[in-house]
């Protein structure tokens, strides 16, 4: 394809190749406080705000409450604000979070994924990304550090879109992709910069000549009303994501949708997970289908806005399926993405065995023969037809 | 062809906080790219601790490397202190017939005796000696990567030479990445199999 | 007026394009005590202006010249703060509501 530009292979660590695209995307405004493990995108990007290599305003806050706030200022004011945070950094963006959606700011946040505390973890789960589903804010999740380097600068133009307008995170394994020193094709400054365009608002708080009010009160009168409507900018951007992963196609060769397919087809038993899990989960595809053993994967890029309809046509006719989940939701039937998945399938009239595997909390690995004793589960679970106990524990001690 | 495909080498590297482990595993990680070959550098993720055993880790292959888990059987284990020998199992999961090579004075057969181990290869070489002969400082993770290279052959030294220059040459002194080579070509020399 | 629909919302995020438009939202109605200004009194010192929470208080030439009840809301900060005791609040009337 003529229009396709070719990048440069180099070698980086996860965290900075995240910051290698904020500089090319140029924000207007980064405002944000270090935290493990994304502590190193924060540092990298200070460093090219000091050398002079963006324009962007740099706010050092006093904490991720702040960070929030100052995007969701320059937001407001019309800038393209961006920020990055982990763990219990989001945790405290907290009530910042919903104000950032609910005002329709097209925020681009980079999360390294980090479990919360306590007991005291600075490793990788998604208690903090998936605790924070319910926001507003779009969720990518990124397989390797291509994708996420890539997601980032997909998402600015995702968040921007005028049906959209709503503020996105780019999700990545913190420490298991985020310092992972890996090649990455890192295109030339000048493509990301034509990707992304210049971000035109439709109203901006510094426009003196156009008055406006942000973020007023508004209480039994129309509230419901602005948030049917913050659903629709929800409900519209599936097709955005599509056609901004087909663009970046076109431009990059990597083409993205809201899930990906692994020998999923014709597989009896597949496995349904986001995030760095399914590049470990499709070398063990690999192998199995070597061995003649009918597995696949079905990888959730976007989990909100959740893509229920795909998911639940590619699920429907499975033998038996088995939802990830690297996060807990207390007290609830089962987790995140299982509840997510189910739903989808009963919605759409199909009804799979599912069951549920949390795995990974608090950093704990997942290694290949793990990922192999889930196939054999569910080709029990087929054989059985019993899928008690619904949850099951992966790698944890009894 | 097909056995190119295929090739992944992983490698385990032992060392203590402050050694270099995580440099020294990118800086093997990255000469594959030399080779037009894929690969892979990862600490034991969590806080650093000087002078604490850690473990870091590196993958080269042929194909894109798209798993992201911990080398739980390493073709190659490098040690940088052999003070570890006693703290740390550092053969553990190693394949039968992969490499030890550890920074040491010792002869291979010594380090043999002190793991009482039977299976793999042994490799040897006083890395920190080296170090301090041409760096000055006892930083033997350089002189580490010539050990792996004579041991495993799994990056050239080629490879080796232009990551140490690019890498290195951005924060060091020219006279310093000229030791450090200095560093990898007198280990390639010196390291001993038994 | 009836209330607009969510597909009738003409900006996101509950933004407010049309400014100015709190002229239409009369707090004088909200009035049950009503402060009378006796002229007599007067200094023009302004601590009223400053201290009305409405913005009722009319100038004209430099001159306190007396109060907007379209917006005052009868509060009474005025009566309190002045220093000439030239502003009393007294009963509300039901008949001259939204005078
Ligand atoms: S505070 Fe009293 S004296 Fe001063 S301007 Fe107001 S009414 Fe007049
Ligand atoms: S009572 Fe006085 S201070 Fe209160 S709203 Fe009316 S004019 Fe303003």
């Amino acid at each position: 394809m003529e229009t396709r530009v070719k990048g440069k292979l180099l070698a980086f660590r996860g965290d900075e190749a995240v910051a290698e695209a904020m500089r090319q995307i140029n924000p207007d405004v980064v405002a944000a406080y270090p935290i493990t493990p994304q502590t190193e995108t924060v540092q990298a990007f200070s460093q090219f705000v000091a050398n002079g290599e963006v324009d962007t305003e740099f706010i050092a806050v006093e904490s991720e409450h702040a960070a929030m706030s100052a995007c969701i200022g320059a937001a407001a004011a019309g800038g393209r604000a961006q920020t990055a945070t982990s763990g219990p950094g989001l945790a405290l963006m907290w009530e910042m979070l919903w104000v950032a959606s609910g005002m329709r700011l097209p925020i681009v946040m980079p999360v390294v994924n980090r479990t919360l505390s306590a007991p005291i973890n600075i490793l990788c789960d998604h208690s903090d990304s998936m605790g924070a589903r319910d926001a507003g804010w779009l969720q990518l999740y990124a397989e390797s550090m291509q994708e996420a380097y890539d997601n980032t600068i997909q998402a600015v133009r995702i968040a921007e879109h005028p049906r959209v307008m709503l503020p996105i995170m780019s999700c990545l394994d913190g420490f298991i992709l985020g310092h992972s020193f890996e090649p990455i094709e890192i295109l030339p400054d000048e493509a990301v910069r034509e990707f992304v365009g210049t971000y035109k608002p439709g109203y901006s708080l510094l426009d003196v000549d156009h008055p406006v009010t942000y973020g007023p009160i508004d209480f039994h009168g129309h509230f419901f009303e602005h948030k049917r409507q913050q659903v629709d900018g929800m409900e519209s951007a599936p097709e955005v994501v599509l056609q901004v992963g087909r663009e970046f196609g076109e431009l990059t060769g990597r083409y993205y949708g809201l899930t990906e397919g692994y020998e999923l087809e014709d597989a009896d038993f597949v496995i349904v997970a986001l995030g760095s899990v399914t590049g470990t989960i499709k070398t063990v595809v690999d192998d199995l289908r070597q061995q003649g053993q009918r597995v696949g994967l079905l990888r959730i890029r976007c989990f909100r806005p959740f893509p229920a309809q795909e998911i639940a046509q590619a699920l429907g006719n499975k033998k038996a399926v088995a939802v990830l989940d690297r996060s807990l939701s207390f007290g609830a039937q089962a987790h995140q993405v299982y509840l997510e998945v189910v739903t989808a399938l009963y919605t759409h009239g199909y009804a799979p065995k599912v069951v549920n595997y949390v795995y990974g909390i608090g950093g704990r690995d997942t290694l290949p023969h793990e990922v192999e004793q889930v196939y054999r589960e569910l080709a029990e679970v087929d054989k059985t037809g019993v899928i008690q106990p619904v949850v099951r524990y992966l790698t944890v001690r009894e | 062809m097909s056995e190119k495909r295929q090739r992944l080498v992983e490698i385990r590297w032992h060392g203590r906080g402050g050694q270099g482990s995580v440099i020294a595993s990118e800086l093997l990680a990255e000469a594959a790219m030399d080779e037009g070959e894929y690969f892979q550098a990862f600490p034991d993720y969590g806080p650093e601790r000087m002078g604490a055993p850690v473990r870091a880790y590196t993958r080269i292959s042929t194909s894109p490397i798209r798993q992201h888990h911990q080398i739980i059987d390493p073709d190659a284990v490098a040690v940088l202190d052999m003070t570890l020998l006693g703290v740390v199992d550092v053969t553990e999961g190693l394949k039968d017939d992969g490499a030890l090579i550890v920074n040491t004075s010792k002869s291979p057969a010594e380090i043999r005796q002190i793991l009482k181990l039977d299976k793999a290869r042994v490799y040897t070489v006083d890395a920190s000696r080296i170090a301090m002969d041409t760096l000055g400082r006892n930083i033997p993770n350089t002189p580490m990567i010539g050990a792996i290279i004579k041991a495993t052959g799994v990056v050239s030294r080629e490879g080796v030479v232009r990551t140490i220059q690019e890498r290195l040459g951005a924060r060091l002194s020219k006279g310093m990445v000229e030791a450090n080579v200095r560093a990898v070509e007198r280990a390639l020399a010196e390291t001993q199999q038994g | 007026m009836k209330a607009k629909g969510w597909k009738e919302l003409t900006t996101q995020g509950a933004l407010i394009a049309e400014p100015g438009n709190s002229d239409t939202y009369e707090t004088g109605s909200w009035r049950s005590r009503r402060p009378k200004f006796i002229p007599e009194k007067c200094s023009h010192c302004f601590i009223c202006w400053v201290f009305c929470p409405e913005g009722s208080i009319r100038v004209e030439d430099e001159k306190m010249v007396g109060i907007d009840l379209r917006y005052c809301k009868g509060c009474g900060i005025c009566a309190t703060e002045c220093p000439r005791d030239a502003i009393e609040m007294g009963e509300e009337f039901v008949a001259e509501k939204g005078a």
